[in-house]
């Protein structure tokens, strides 16, 4: 190896960039509310007041919408304070921030919206005063997105929405959808004939049906349409044009989705959490094989940091994010599940309670919840584009197969 | 060398599978499991009736004397069709103490009940920081005038709530684990002292956390030898363990048949998903992981009720133990997986079965300390 090469290549944060996190961090441990670091942290069930309640707080700061141009509120941060900043608050424990109105439907506004969508819409995602969802899976079109089927016809100055989407999350909280619709019933390719259209969850014809998942969790639903009017200024691009929009949306802003922040705090939760669970007598993790697990989940943590911040390096130049947004979510995500399956594992038969039945006293809610955390955590590999279409992605996009 | 079943267990498993198909589909067990008591005392008739809470004991208490290889396919089938009733319980873990330790006397009040659905049972052992050890009991048992006094509190004891009777581990003597000192008891359920924290599990069974607050039991209630138990436990869990394998091998049976139906109706991208070279590989190791899996499990259930020397019996069924923990893992992880969203959502039953396999991979103990006893007693 040339030693030259050796010395261009460096792994550490600038001293401008450390400067950056502290301040991140500084302001976190200020202004993150304890009770909801609380909630996170007893993986606790939160609700739409608990995810607006911190998104106005940042919002507040200035700091919702990093990635959006300034005028807009940005705050021209370059990709790796970004990362920086997402990093960090998944480290210090803070509430989520749900995606689909600031990290999905804003950047296609900004991209393909008109003057009056910008206005009429990216305020009220800014200040949080809105809820968006997205209305994408169909009952027959999962990984095959572009095989969608719900309808839209215009009929004067609006669109007759007909259909369903499922898999829809938070639709419950949501007071917009944007969704993937066709226009046109065929076209040569399937891709053609889609439109993406802006529709408001009250208007009359929209019903929302949970679907309850295997955790006994409400965060997806079906959503269905019947005879739905949207006026057709809420079309955003060219009618036909949808899966351009999608395509773009799909690309965009994904630098995230390793969780890098997130998974290092559940590393260190985890680890402690185990020295407090007896093996013969001594903590668990003086258990070779436990201890090894543990070990084996911090070394892939630590590659795909050093992995994401290589990505980082590139996009840093100017470059389009590619197949390398679909390798971080792969191994983000079974790290994810790996932390939470260990998680489970490490309370042995504890693990197994899951509800009293008399709401009896004593019930160890924490405990209780960390099976059910391992059965939702499932859905990582499944939602976003699973990690079966993600790899596909890699082998056309990347590899040329 | 023959592992087919034979024509009285093939006549079983028939009269099982019979049973299952008329009542217990998928949405009558959603109804149980739903109901106030979360199991069935119908279904448990119906087992009393069908023969099969006697199927191991001996016919003097209204049994049919059969080994465990003859519990394979009723374990299989409540595996495959979720069962949630105190099969397992009952007639694999409480009774099995009483047939091997209990006195005749004992024997004839107790298993004639269980034979004819009358009483249900449950084994009280686990205690907190135990983990998997089984020598790790607490709970004290002191001799009295009249026989002995128990007070300790157990977790996680499945069943507890429909049980008439517990078996209760309890110390007489020695510290919190050593290995000897540990004594095991038949206890009214319903005995004052006896208290319940009754809760559902994410496998949709009850269990309960037993408190024992200076329960009486008379002499007559200690099962095997005094402060020698652990040796009975372990025989008794071993044999339970072999049980709870062939119960996976029906739950992985379930679902690697539900995976494989979805790959073949499942279209997307204009074909089925089943088409994918990608996935059939991964539903090919779903199988070969359940075949394994039947392997083992039919290899612990032939060893846990001969007289096998113990170390030998050990070390089987902790082989057993491992590979079902590692195929219960593979294969529900994958099924869910290849059903995408389909397999998160509570109304299939692959989501059901999902929570089903990963307690079993972790249920009297796991892969990690199925290794542990496995090395050590090579």
């Amino acid at each position: 190896m040339n030693r030259l090469l050796w010395c261009t290549m460096d792994l550490n944060y600038s001293k401008e960039e450390l400067a950056f996190r502290d301040e991140v961090s500084g302001w976190l441990a200020d202004n993150l509310p304890a009770d909801l670091r609380d909630k996170v942290a007893r993986y606790a069930h939160l609700s739409r007041d608990d995810l607006l309640r911190w998104h106005q707080i940042l919002a507040a700061r200035g700091w919702i919408a990093p990635s959006w141009p300034q005028e807009w509120g940005g705050t021209g941060w370059n990709v790796v304070q970004r990362y920086i900043f997402d990093e960090a608050c998944g480290y210090a424990g803070a509430p989520p921030l749900v995606p689909f109105g600031l990290l999905m439907c804003a950047p296609v506004l900004l991209k393909f919206g008109t003057e009056a969508q910008k206005q009429r819409f990216l305020p009220r995602i800014y200040r949080g005063e809105e809820f968006w969802c997205q209305g994408y899976s169909e009952p027959g079109s999962g990984s095959d997105l572009a095989s969608l089927s719900t309808r839209a016809v215009q009929q004067g100055d609006h669109y007759v929405v007909n259909g369903q989407k499922t898999w829809t999350t938070l639709a419950h909280m949501a007071d917009w959808i944007f969704c993937l619709v066709r226009t046109e019933a065929r076209t040569e390719r399937k891709q053609d004939g889609i439109s993406f259209l802006l529709v408001d969850m009250k208007s009359p014809g929209i019903t929302v049906r949970p679907l309850i998942l295997m955790d006994g969790g409400h965060e997806v639903n079906e959503v269905f349409f019947d005879d739905v009017s949207v006026p057709v200024e809420n079309l955003v691009h060219d009618e036909g044009k949808g899966w351009t929009v999608a395509k773009y949306l799909l690309g965009h802003e994904r630098m995230n989705t390793a969780r890098i922040g997130a998974s290092q705090r559940e590393l260190e939760k985890l680890t402690a959490f185990a020295a407090q669970q007896l093996h013969d007598g001594k903590p668990l993790t003086e258990d070779t094989r436990f201890r090894d697990k543990l070990s084996r989940v911090e070394v892939e943590l630590m590659a795909l940091s050093i992995t994401n911040l290589r990505f980082l390096d590139q996009l840093r130049e100017g470059r389009a994010p590619g197949a390398e947004v679909s390798m971080l979510k792969i191994k983000g995500t079974e790290i994810q599940q790996a932390l939470a399956e260990l998680m489970m594992q490490a309370v042995g038969p504890l693990a197994q309670p899951f509800s009293p039945v008399d709401g009896s006293v004593d019930f160890d809610d924490f405990t209780a919840s960390l099976a059910p955390r391992y059965c939702n955590f499932r859905k990582t590999s499944i939602y976003a584009g699973s990690n079966e279409i993600q790899r596909n992605i890699i082998a056309k996009m990347a590899l040329g197969l | 060398m023959n592992f087919d079943y034979n024509e009285e267990q093939q006549l079983l498993a028939a009269s099982v599978k019979r049973f299952i198909d008329k009542d217990y589909t998928f949405e009558a067990r959603r109804k149980i499991v739903g109901s106030s008591e979360g199991y069935s005392n119908a279904i448990w008739s119906t087992f009393a009736e069908i023969g099969l809470l006697g199927l191991p004991f001996s016919p003097d208490v209204g049994g049919y004397g059969g080994g465990a290889v003859d519990l394979m396919s009723v374990m299989e089938a409540i595996g495959e069709a979720l069962i949630v009733e105190p099969y397992l319980s009952t007639v694999g873990l409480g009774a099995q103490f009483v047939a091997r330790a209990g006195t005749h006397a004992r024997q004839q009040a107790i298993l004639p009940l269980v034979c004819g659905g009358k009483l249900k049972m449950a084994f009280a052992h686990t205690e907190n920081g135990a983990r998997y050890k089984l020598a790790h009991v607490s709970t004290r048992a002191k001799t009295t005038s009249a026989g002995y006094t128990i007070s300790g509190e157990k977790r996680i004891v499945v069943h507890a709530p429909s049980a008439d009777q517990l078996i209760v581990s309890a110390r007489t003597s020695g510290g919190d684990t050593d290995p000897e000192g540990i004594s095991v008891f038949a206890v009214d359920a319903r005995a004052a002292g006896v208290s319940m924290a009754v809760y559902r599990t994410i496998d949709e069974l009850r269990a309960a956390d037993v408190t024992l607050n200076d329960v009486h039991v008379p002499a007559d209630a200690l099962l095997g030898e005094e402060a020698h138990g652990l040796a009975l436990i372990e025989e008794v869990i071993d044999y339970a363990t072999a049980l709870l394998c062939a119960e996976a091998v029906g739950a992985i049976k379930y679902a690697n048949d539900a995976t494989l139906e979805y790959l073949k109706t499942r279209k997307q991208f204009g074909v089925a998903i089943g088409s994918f070279q990608a996935l059939q590989h991964r539903m090919v190791d779903m199988v070969i992981s359940g075949e394994q899996a039947k392997s083992m499990a039919g290899l612990a259930c032939a060893k846990v009720d001969v007289a096998t020397d113990p170390v030998e019996r050990k070390r089987i069924v902790s082989a057993a133990k491992i590979k079902i923990a590692d195929a219960c893992r593979h294969v529900a992880q994958e099924a869910i997986q290849l059903h995408g969203g389909m397999g998160m959502s509570d109304e299939l039953k692959i989501s059901h079965t999902f929570r089903r396999l990963t307690m079993i991979a972790q249920q009297f103990g796991d892969a990690d300390h199925h290794l542990e006893r496995f090395a050590k007693t090579s």
